[in-house]
């Protein structure tokens, strides 16, 4: 736990200079007569969130926080395993949007979610990885006209198109 | 009169069939929200609202808020039945609900939650009513800088009354509103924040990848994170006899319920507290108050009264500053007024004025949804019971795709899911490090609306930063906003002075 809580103040102090360095391409200064410029008011954001990190580092320094106290794992074992699992195989699916689209690679999300990590039976599994996409399309292509992305597969959805559009 | 006259109006446009049917399918879907282990009002709302524009706007709001409703009422089933709440706000009602079920009242239980959110939430809504039309009416005279005043404050409340750490509590803030500052400078047009130069960024960040993120995705990894292992599932029988005997036990319990619907409608209208703390107050309360404190946390059915009747009494209490004055009450309020924006009902005083048939639509709704909350509750009680046997692996990769699917919907953009995954993650890293995250997704649905309100507010007093301090009511709110910053200071000073450390605050 000691030590996450220093990578992360240290992770986030570096996004929080980012910051303040993207915001600094535009007038950070105090324009006479209309007040801050464009990239004040990040840049300022930036500042009291850099701040914000040095008093945590300060606290983790000091051993005055909890978190710098707490000798407790970060994540034990089974919880890394669980994360990087499940990040993981969302990284992928939405990884694989962009080449088989949404309907092809929720399906499998699902296969793999249900089947490997829930261990249900095969029916259920199907049941769900056919349902979920079915109702997807009806409701957001369907009904809301708000196209998914397909990726190559588009081609297989026009006759579909041309009998619900 | 008048108020009586326009929500007559209201309930016209209420139980017009389409908005009535979105009460009711609401109400359902979020007492099945609320009833699952981990998943609260604000992630329903969070996840449900892009499908929500299938309906006209008016009716989407309606059904949002029977959602918010109903998880208020749901909270409880799996605080009782399985000792889980259901929702942090549901929190303090396993103190005493839960040896209620093992001591085989699970029923008796259950059915004082719903009664108690049905008195909190009708006691809340006709104060709603009678308060919202004159704070409107005084917040018309409202330029913006008292509408940045008041953010300050809404802000401040966080940090003086939130009760995480300060230094997480700021960063949490700050970053929500760098984010929202991403996009084009609102006043000279540029590009501004374009991280790595993405093309993606420049349409800016939409609040609701920052809320799915951390209220789907993150949420979902901390909620498998935290439900592992195997829970026991207490048995409720329920019989009309049993029902009958429990509601003249539950009866006696008024004077709780009283206490707890005001005490949550006042804590509700808080920015930074919510249904949460007013619930653990009204715990508190109740049995500081009791003349039998021992018996709370052992199975007093008053311990399920009072957070109850409270939880439910600030969701419609967070509702008001949010209609009223456009600053929320809750993450919960924050999402709602986010999605207002979209359908172009900006929430404030002209609300009032320029929509009186929806605001007064909405109103009418509550009464109604707060009615349908309770119907649906006692008479589905065993369908609630079965949804908590569902196991998490089924349910955990059906959210995980609407994540997905609603975070492309509203910007149909790739790189919208992909940030949603990356806040999701890291939200979920920071979560576990106790930084508190619902202010960042207060800040991003409100960064939008302060910083224009601070530099118009600033061009036109020509850049004299006094102008927030002038003017009697902006003056007003910045005092109290300075003072609720300054608070945790006070705080250490005291400690430092006395021996022994003050009362832990309930976070």
């Amino acid at each position: 736990m000691r030590t996450a809580e220093l990578v992360m103040a240290l992770c986030l102090a570096a996004f929080s200079a980012y910051l303040m360095i993207k915001s600094a391409e535009l007038p950070i200064g105090w324009i006479p007569g209309e007040g801050p410029g464009g990239g004040a008011f990040p840049f300022w954001l930036g500042a009291v969130m850099m701040l914000c990190c040095a008093s945590t580092l300060y606290k983790w320094y000091r051993r005055s926080s909890p978190q710098s106290l707490s000798s407790e794992p970060y994540m034990d074992k089974d919880t890394l395993r669980m994360f990087i699992t499940i990040g993981g195989s969302l990284t992928v699916m939405i990884g694989a949007i962009h080449f088989i689209g949404v309907y092809f690679s929720l399906p499998l999300f699902l296969m793999f979610y249900l089947r490997f990590l829930g261990r249900h039976s095969w029916p259920l599994v199907a049941g769900v990885a056919i349902i979920t996409p079915v109702f997807t399309f009806f409701f957001f292509e369907i009904a809301l006209l708000k196209t998914l992305p397909k990726g190559f597969t588009e081609p297989l959805f026009y006759p579909l198109y041309d009998i619900f559009l | 009169m008048e108020i009586l006259n326009l929500l007559v109006g209201g309930f016209a446009v209420a139980f017009e069939p389409l908005n009535l049917g979105l009460v009711i399918f609401g109400c359902t879907v979020g007492l099945f929200i609320g009833a699952m282990p981990g998943l609260g009002s604000v992630n329903g709302v969070a996840i449900l609202l892009p499908m929500t524009f299938l309906v006209p706007p008016t009716s989407a709001v309606i059904f949002l808020a029977a959602i918010y409703y109903g998880a208020m009422y749901g909270g409880a089933i799996s605080s009782i039945m399985l000792g889980i709440p259901g929702a942090s706000t549901a929190v303090a009602t396993t103190f005493d609900g839960r040896p209620l079920a093992l001591k085989g009242h699970a029923d008796k239980a259950l059915i004082a939650a719903a009664v108690a959110s049905f008195v909190g939430g009708t006691i809340s809504v006709i104060l709603f009513t009678a308060f919202a039309p004159p704070l409107a009416e005084v917040a018309l005279a409202f330029g913006p800088p008292e509408g940045f005043a008041l953010m300050i404050m809404a802000f401040a409340t966080f940090v003086g009354l939130g009760g995480d750490d300060v230094a997480k509590t700021l960063f949490s803030i700050c970053i929500g509103l760098a984010l929202s500052a991403v996009g084009l400078d609102i006043i000279s047009g540029e590009p501004r924040l374009i991280f790595f130069d993405l093309p993606g960024f420049f349409h800016g960040i939409n609040f609701l990848v920052l809320a799915i993120g951390i209220y789907g995705i993150g949420e979902m990894l901390w909620t498998v994170e935290v439900s592992k292992g195997n829970v026991e599932m207490s048995k409720a029988t329920v019989s009309v006899a049993r029902l009958i005997t429990a509601l003249k036990e539950i009866s006696k319990t008024w004077k709780t319920m009283l206490m707890g619907s005001f005490l949550g409608y006042f804590v509700g209208i808080l920015p930074a507290a919510g249904a949460t703390p007013g619930a653990l107050m009204a715990y508190g309360i109740a049995k500081s108050t009791a003349k039998d404190p021992d018996s709370f946390g052992k199975g007093n059915i008053a311990g399920v009264v009072a957070p109850e009747s409270a939880n439910n009494a600030a969701s419609t209490g967070s509702m008001l500053p949010m209609l009223t004055l456009g600053i929320p009450g809750s993450p919960t309020t924050a999402i709602l007024l986010g999605g207002m924006v979209i359908w172009g009902l900006e929430p404030g005083p002209l609300l009032f004025i320029n929509h009186t048939e929806f605001v007064w639509g909405l109103i009418a709704s509550l009464y109604a949804a707060n009615l349908f909350a309770l119907l649906i509750n006692i008479a589905f009680i065993p369908a609630f019971i079965m949804v908590l046997k569902m196991p998490f692996t089924i349910l955990a990769p059906i959210i995980f795709s609407l994540c997905v699917v609603g975070g492309y919907v509203p910007t149909q953009d790739m790189h919208d899911v992909w940030l949603m995954l990356i806040f999701g993650i890291v939200g979920y890293l920071m979560r576990k490090l106790d930084y508190p995250l619902a202010p960042a997704v207060l800040a991003i649905v409100l960064g939008p609306i302060a910083e224009p309100a601070m530099r118009q507010s600033l061009i036109g007093s020509h850049g004299d930063v006094m102008i927030f301090f002038n003017r009697p009511i902006a003056g007003t709110i910045m005092v109290i906003a300075i003072l609720l910053l300054l608070m945790p200071v006070f705080k250490m000073i005291r400690d430092r002075y006395k021996s022994k450390p003050g009362p832990g605050q309930p976070v």
